[in-house]
């Protein structure tokens, strides 16, 4: 039998803990988009020559707003355009866990776009069920290769995978550039680019965009949450990431998780990749191009690395690109600012120690709990490996 | 040497030499032009990891520097009408303290990239990040905004014309013509290669430099202030990817284009590591990427003849393009000589507390 005040504190220390964790994102978003404001009224007054328009920000802000969640068809395509972020931002969460920086997402995710759209090319007369399935796979495959090469490198001579992704992320990108104007170019294009996915195309089941594949990444996340929190392997990656001397000592291989770890990042990326060309574009351009691999390092950072926070951050940024269209018709701010806001959203996750100083927070976690302060902690020579 | 010729492999490899060294003085000029951006980007990125300070954010300060000077240049330019170019190098008094905004934006952005990864000693992979990410969002936007605006045109730095008669001269002709035939930044990065060289292997700032990229514990010990050294060598170092950036929208072109960095900041960064982080070797690779890029244009423009020609004319752009990206990684993996960071490269240093 428990007394009531006892089920209140029990109550009180959730939302507390809840509180100590959400409190420096969400105060990154607000300072951001305060700043954001600034820029905003700034560059109008400035460079436009406009009247001083205090209002301005406000203005954008609701467009914004508007063009994310203001009706089912914004808040579908915020759905739409939360699915790659969600699913390439647990890739990097993932991989932060394991205390790797995986910023390679934009490659994994190019390659799981080359992977898909090959594979549906040539199973474009098969059944639906069997073209897509395989069209996926193909994404996950291919991306999976674009994270294992990095891994390898990392477990067997020490390359750090940040330089190695960026190297991975340019490759991918020459690669793609080649595939849709030599060997998968249709055939009398004017302007290079694939044909058409045919029966891998994604089926729409919401509104007028809303593919299936908003499910798999929204379903990605349980599993994501269960694999880290509920599986040995899970575990291994936690610990390697805590303290990978003593994840060793306790009989975990840090090579073999490494590996596997940056496996599993790419073919979610990937998979966000098959996602996006299967679903939303269903051919591809030497145009094809993306904001993805910066997007899900935030996301992740922003999430910090768990799985729900991740579907948050997604969320948060999914509407965003939605709303960034509106934005710039309807309030003539372009989309470029939320880029820019991007970046102040991360700056003041990092800075978060100067934030919660001049605030005076108190009982609020800062960067420790992310386990992004043992990021670059192989950068150097002394390897951890 | 026909008979040669014929022969299957050896064949096609002696005609590519032959192809390579009559088309070498275009192939040289072009590529010390492409080479000069990379070059200034690595140079940064010495700069920085040899005092123990990653630099992923050259890609973004390249980018507001480009963008930086062409807006300062246009609106110098207004203030102070476009100005008589000079005879040499085509500079006025609005492209100098354009190229002179460029230099401070790119040491501002340096210096934020250093209070984060310093003082804050937040995670220096991520304040890379920002950099690269703020200048693509802040750049694009303010090129959106301007573009419904009328600028005064900007010009730019023109390259030296080296006389026909010693760019003619036997052997070194060529050579002359590439290295000096260049704009004023062009020439301007050689010179800085070879100082940069000499101070950081033969001066006290180069040994301070170095220690404390290695080992800040062991410097601070003998007397050198860690902080304030890294401090110093990061925001220096934003004026060389500043002159990076500059080069692209002042001296190649006189526009700025959203995005026109095109990933050489991150290509500066693999020179930097094929390079071995030292200047020279920064130098070496940047022109050895560049080359990779100018074989690509001239098969393009003039093919050699015969069965070489229609090889190389099947072998994809895109493979020249990701080239220097496999050799990186080739290196980086140890295949092929082994490139090893300074030690302390990415740790943010902390000071013993005194009790």
């Amino acid at each position: 039998m428990s007394r009531p005040e006892e089920g209140r504190s029990q109550a009180a220390s959730i939302v507390v803990r809840v509180w100590s964790l959400i409190a420096i994102p969400l105060l990154a978003v607000f300072m951001a988009l305060v700043v954001g404001a600034v820029v905003i009224v700034l560059s109008s007054t400035l460079v436009l020559k406009n009247p001083f328009d205090p209002m301005l920000p406000i203005t954008a802000y609701a467009a914004l707003a508007q063009g994310g969640l203001g009706s089912y068809d914004a808040f579908i395509s915020t759905l739409v355009l939360t699915t790659p972020l969600l699913l390439a931002g647990l890739g990097v969460g993932i991989g932060f866990k394991a205390g790797l920086f995986n910023i390679g997402a934009q490659g994994q995710f190019l390659m799981g776009a080359v992977g898909s759209v090959a594979v549906a090319v040539t199973f474009a007369h098969a059944p639906a069920v069997i073209a897509i399935t395989a069209s996926l796979l193909g994404g996950m495959i291919a991306g999976a290769l674009w994270g294992f090469v990095p891994g390898l490198l990392k477990a067997t001579s020490g390359a750090h995978e940040v330089v190695t992704t960026i190297m991975m992320n340019y490759i991918a990108l020459a690669l793609l550039a080649w595939i849709v104007i030599g060997p998968l170019r249709q055939a009398g294009s004017v302007s290079p680019s694939t044909p058409d996915v045919g029966a891998a195309a994604l089926p729409i089941l919401l509104d007028r965009s809303g593919h299936i594949g908003i499910f798999i990444a929204f379903a990605a996340v349980p599993i994501a949450w269960f694999l880290l929190y509920r599986t040995t392997r899970g575990f291994e990656i936690r610990a390697v990431g805590a303290n990978p001397d003593a994840a060793r000592y306790a009989g975990v291989k840090p090579r073999r998780l490494i590996v596997l770890t940056m496996s599993i990042a790419g073919s979610l990326a990937g998979l966000a990749g098959a996602c996006t060309i299967l679903g939303v574009t269903h051919q591809m351009n030497t145009t094809f191009s993306t904001t993805v691999g910066f997007d899900s390092i935030t996301v992740a950072l922003l999430g910090r690395s768990n799985p729900i926070g991740i579907m948050l951050a997604a969320l948060l940024f999914g509407a965003m690109r939605a709303g960034a269209g509106p934005m710039q018709i309807n309030a003539g701010v372009p989309v470029e600012l939320v880029d820019f806001i991007q970046a102040l959203i991360l700056l003041f996750l990092i800075a978060n120690v100067v934030l919660r100083r001049l605030l005076r927070l108190r009982g609020v976690s800062g960067a420790e709990q992310t386990g992004f302060d043992t990021i670059t902690r192989s950068y150097g020579r002394e390897t951890t490996v | 040497m026909d008979a040669i010729n014929q022969v299957p492999v050896i064949g096609l490899v002696l005609q590519f030499f032959e192809y390579l060294i009559t088309a070498l003085p275009f192939l040289a000029h072009v590529a010390v032009q492409l080479a000069v951006p990379i070059c200034l980007a690595a140079l940064c990125g010495v700069m920085c990891e040899r005092s123990g300070v990653v630099n992923i954010g050259l890609e973004g300060i390249m980018l507001t520097c480009a963008f930086t000077g062409w807006f300062a240049g246009a609106v110098f330019t207004g203030l102070l009408g476009p100005g008589t170019p000079t005879r040499i190098f085509g500079l006025t008094t609005p492209l100098l303290l354009a190229l002179g905004a460029a230099i401070l934006a790119g040491m501002l952005v340096s210096l934020l990239h250093a209070w984060l990864s310093i003082s804050v000693r937040a995670d220096q992979i991520i304040s890379g990040a920002i950099i690269n990410i703020a200048a693509i969002g802040l750049t694009g936007y303010l090129n959106t905004l301007l573009s419904a605006q009328t600028l005064a045109a900007t010009s730019n730095f023109s390259a030296l014309v080296i006389p026909s008669a010693v760019a003619g001269l036997p052997l070194i002709g060529w050579l002359i013509n590439a290295l000096f035939g260049q704009g004023p930044i062009g020439i301007a990065t050689i010179v800085i290669v070879i100082v940069f060289q000499i101070l950081l292997f033969r001066s006290r700032w180069g040994l301070r430099t170095r220690s404390v990229g290695e080992h800040p514990r062991a410097a601070e010990t003998v007397g050198i202030n860690v902080i304030r050294l890294r401090y110093r060598n990061v925001v220096m170092s934003g004026a060389l990817a500043a002159l990076g950036g500059a080069y692209l929208s002042m001296e190649a072109t006189n526009a700025f284009q959203a995005g026109m960095t095109q990933g050489r900041g991150f290509i500066g960064l693999a020179a930097m590591i094929v390079g071995r982080w030292t200047p020279v070797g920064a130098f070496g690779a940047a022109l050895l990427f560049a080359s990779s890029q100018a074989i690509s244009q001239s098969i393009n423009v003039s093919p050699p003849p015969g069965q070489l020609g229609s090889l190389l004319t099947h072998v994809p752009a895109q493979f020249f393009d990701a080239l220097p990206y496999l050799i990186t990684i080739v290196v980086l993996a140890g295949l092929v000589g082994r490139s090893v960071a300074p030690a302390a490269d990415g740790r943010p240093y902390e000071r013993e507390s005194a009790s």
